[in-house]
């Protein structure tokens, strides 16, 4: 009943026309135009990869061996016919010339016009519902790749749409949860000080001390292989979160160190309240803003450690999609050279990667009071 | 500074044996060991299988029992040799040191020549096409995965045949070279690795070298200087850059720690003869002898490269001292 009726008069005190810290932030962050084409660019990568089964053609493992390596066939399609009058999209049928070489000749007598909410493989919306009905497609026996086919005459947008599950939600996941675990130790560790401080500390700089990609694989081995990829995406998480938190635990215990000197600490404990509440309620508030900016800067490492294990052929294994273990088909420098779309799923590490680093960098200068000259 | 140089190493040791008794303890846990494979091959008879457990203390899965095994003759400074390779470990590593040191080291040359004069140039024409110029390229050093990058290089090579797409040097021709052409040849292999890792490298430093330098033309003596009528160059390259250097100087140290370990990825796609690659071999095929080496090393190299940092800190910065 007390705190209710502070409520009540709280909000019944007129407010000065300034705006809150936090609109304050927003209006920072807005105004920050790279910061908000990285954020529009990460809402694009992550809507697409949530729907990935409707917008890609193809189911991820959906393999052609006749059409290994086809050639992209995005700047192919047809907006007009052969008499130059606009027409439906279309492209043209393709017939291979030579198995060893995977040469593609264009058929101009076969003509498919793409077709939009057609019938396919099927896939489940958010994991719930069961539905076969997908963005655009062709009619069989024709296949449409638009970012070209790899080795198995699998399409390569589809992997990218269902790669991306994989490596985009890896970094996200990964970070909330050594995030949590730093801001535990760190605030334990800032706080009470003493042993707890000492042991965690010294854990730290262990961790740190680990030569970071060398002691993630040595990890990983501990699991052995012929595992399912729902068992290495959850060990990969693991491993990341296990080594990640240590960076986050040693500055949120500096920061809790200068925080709970502040006269609302000490008259917290005045009022007989707990230590976790304190630290909880009162504490690692206070370090929000900075935790979200570390977090959101250290996404881009989850990401590309995901990326380096499937490439290394220790993480997400085939059929499964990975961004990085797509990559692994261009290792081979010929096929580089005569199949460079292989290289596609790169371009879109590269762009979450940089999304999140601009996003980052604008969250850092919008909480950063010091930048306002 | 020498009681410093003493203590700190003497706290190393603790570090050292803690990395590595995790590295063992992890090594220990995780199924399978190295003869798992000779295993495989009928011609191998039991009871030498058998032997070799014996003789390597694979047959204990005891994880102190094992790691004693190992630290024992280590700390008489005998790390033993590889399973695979049966060579003396340091032998093994000592091959590729020099290869790795090779590209990293250029690479580390290549991104600090760069950093440093771009990082001005942005602070000096801030918020100017300058500027934002190198802005954008640092932002694309530093999100550019080196996998990625690497792949991109090696295609470029692959289509242009201006540079060869992998390896150290021309296996074909190599021993029919003079030493000139065997320069020149290791040299040419080095060009795009190098690329690779010094964008990669000089992106960081350039912010870096940027948001000092700028600080440091806030200051007063700046205005002073310029006061005094010496031109913009002189007070650029006098009065601001020494101490704008300053704080880089921790960070050049701590780069020397990453010299030997940070090129796995790169290594990989070149197929760079260097120590990453031997390392991830050794991890693979459970090579113990060789993983702890190379970890020892590993962490040993960070200890010096920050130590190295403190150092170099103390001999530029008069007010710091080193105690």
């Amino acid at each position: 009943m007390i705190a209710l009726s502070v409520k009540t008069r709280a909000s019944e005190v007129v407010r000065p026309a300034g705006r809150t810290p936090t609109q304050l932030f927003w209006r920072r962050l807005r105004r920050n135009r790279t910061a908000m084409f990285g954020l529009y660019v990460l809402a694009l990568l992550y809507t697409s990869a949530l729907f990935a089964g409707f917008l890609a053609p193809y189911s991820y493992d959906n393999a052609v061996n006749e059409l290994s390596f086809h050639p992209p066939m995005l700047t192919t399609i047809k907006f007009f016919d052969e008499q130059g009058r606009p027409s439906r999209p279309f492209v043209y049928g393709t017939t291979q010339t030579d198995p060893q070489l995977a040469t593609y000749q264009v058929d101009e007598s076969r003509r498919y016009p793409i077709r939009f909410f057609v019938r396919g493989d099927s896939y489940h919306v958010l994991w719930i519902v069961k539905s076969n009905i997908h963005l655009f497609g062709v009619d069989p026996p024709a296949r449409i790749f638009l970012l070209g086919a790899d080795k198995f005459g699998q399409d390569v947008l589809s992997r990218i749409l269902y790669g991306g599950q994989v490596s985009l939600s890896i970094g996200i996941v990964g970070i909330f949860i050594s995030t949590i675990i730093g801001l535990i130790v760190g605030g334990a560790a800032g706080y009470f000080g003493g042993a707890i401080d000492f042991i965690s500390m010294r854990a730290v700089e262990v961790l740190l001390a680990l030569p970071g990609i060398y002691f993630i694989l040595i990890l990983r081995q501990l699991f052995g292989s012929g595992l399912s990829s729902t068992q290495i995406y959850v060990i990969i998480v693991i491993i990341l979160a296990f080594i990640g938190w240590a960076t986050e635990a040693r500055v949120i215990r500096g920061l809790v160190l200068s925080l709970k000197e502040n006269d609302y600490v000490v008259a917290a404990r005045a009022l007989g309240f707990t230590h976790w509440r304190i630290i909880v309620r009162h504490i690692l508030p206070n370090t929000l803003s900075f935790v979200i900016v570390t977090a959101t800067l250290s996404v881009p490492v989850y990401i590309l450690s995901e990326v380096a294990l499937s490439f290394l052929g220790v993480g997400i294994q085939e059929p499964e999609a990975s961004w990085g273990n797509m990559l692994t088909a261009a290792q081979n420098a010929r096929i580089l050279r005569d199949f460079p779309w292989m290289l596609i799923p790169g371009v879109f590490i590269f762009v979450a990667v940089m999304a999140w680093n601009f996003l980052g960098d604008g969250l850092r200068d919008a909480a950063d009071p010091r930048t306002l000259s | 500074m020498w009681t410093f140089l003493i203590r700190r190493l003497l706290a190393a040791i603790p570090l050292i044996i803690v990395v590595s008794f995790i590295t063992k303890a992890l090594l220990v846990m995780s199924p399978g060991n190295y003869l798992d494979n000779l295993r495989l091959n009928p011609t191998i008879s039991r009871e030498y299988l058998a032997s070799m457990e014996r003789l390597y203390h694979l047959d204990s899965n005891n994880i102190f029992e094992r790691y004693w095994y190992w630290l024992w003759p280590a700390l008489r400074g005998d790390f033993g040799y590889s399973f695979t390779k049966t060579m003396p470990v340091w032998t093994l590593i000592g091959e590729r040191v020099l290869n790795t040191l090779l590209l990293t080291g250029s690479a580390m040359a290549f991104s600090w020549t760069l950093a440093i004069p771009l990082g001005t140039l942005a602070a000096v024409y801030r918020n100017r096409w300058p500027d934002k110029l190198i802005g954008l390229l640092s932002f694309f050093g530093l999100s550019i995965p080196s996998v990625f990058f690497s792949l991109v290089m090696v295609l470029f090579a692959a289509k242009t045949g201006l540079f060869p797409p992998g390896g150290i040097h021309n296996q074909a021709l190599w021993t029919s070279m003079t030493g000139w052409e065997k320069l020149i040849d290791t040299l040419w292999h080095l060009v795009l690795p190098m690329i690779v890792l010094g964008t990669i490298g000089m992106a960081q430093y350039v912010r870096q070298m940027r948001s000092e330098m700028i600080e440091t033309l806030s200051r007063d003596y700046i205005r002073t200087a310029r006061a005094k009528g010496l031109s913009w160059w002189r007070v650029v390259s006098k009065h601001a850059m020494g101490n704008a250097i300053n704080p880089l100087v921790t960070l050049f140290g701590l780069s020397l720690a990453t010299l030997l370990s940070g090129a796995l990825l790169t290594e990989f796609v070149f197929g760079w003869p260097g120590l990453g690659n031997l390392i991830f071999d050794a991890l693979s095929a459970k090579d113990e002898p060789l993983v702890m080496a190379s970890v020892v090393m590993l962490v040993f190299m960070l200890i010096v490269g920050s130590l190295i940092a403190d150092l170099l800190l103390g001999a530029i910065d008069p007010r710091i001292r080193v105690e």
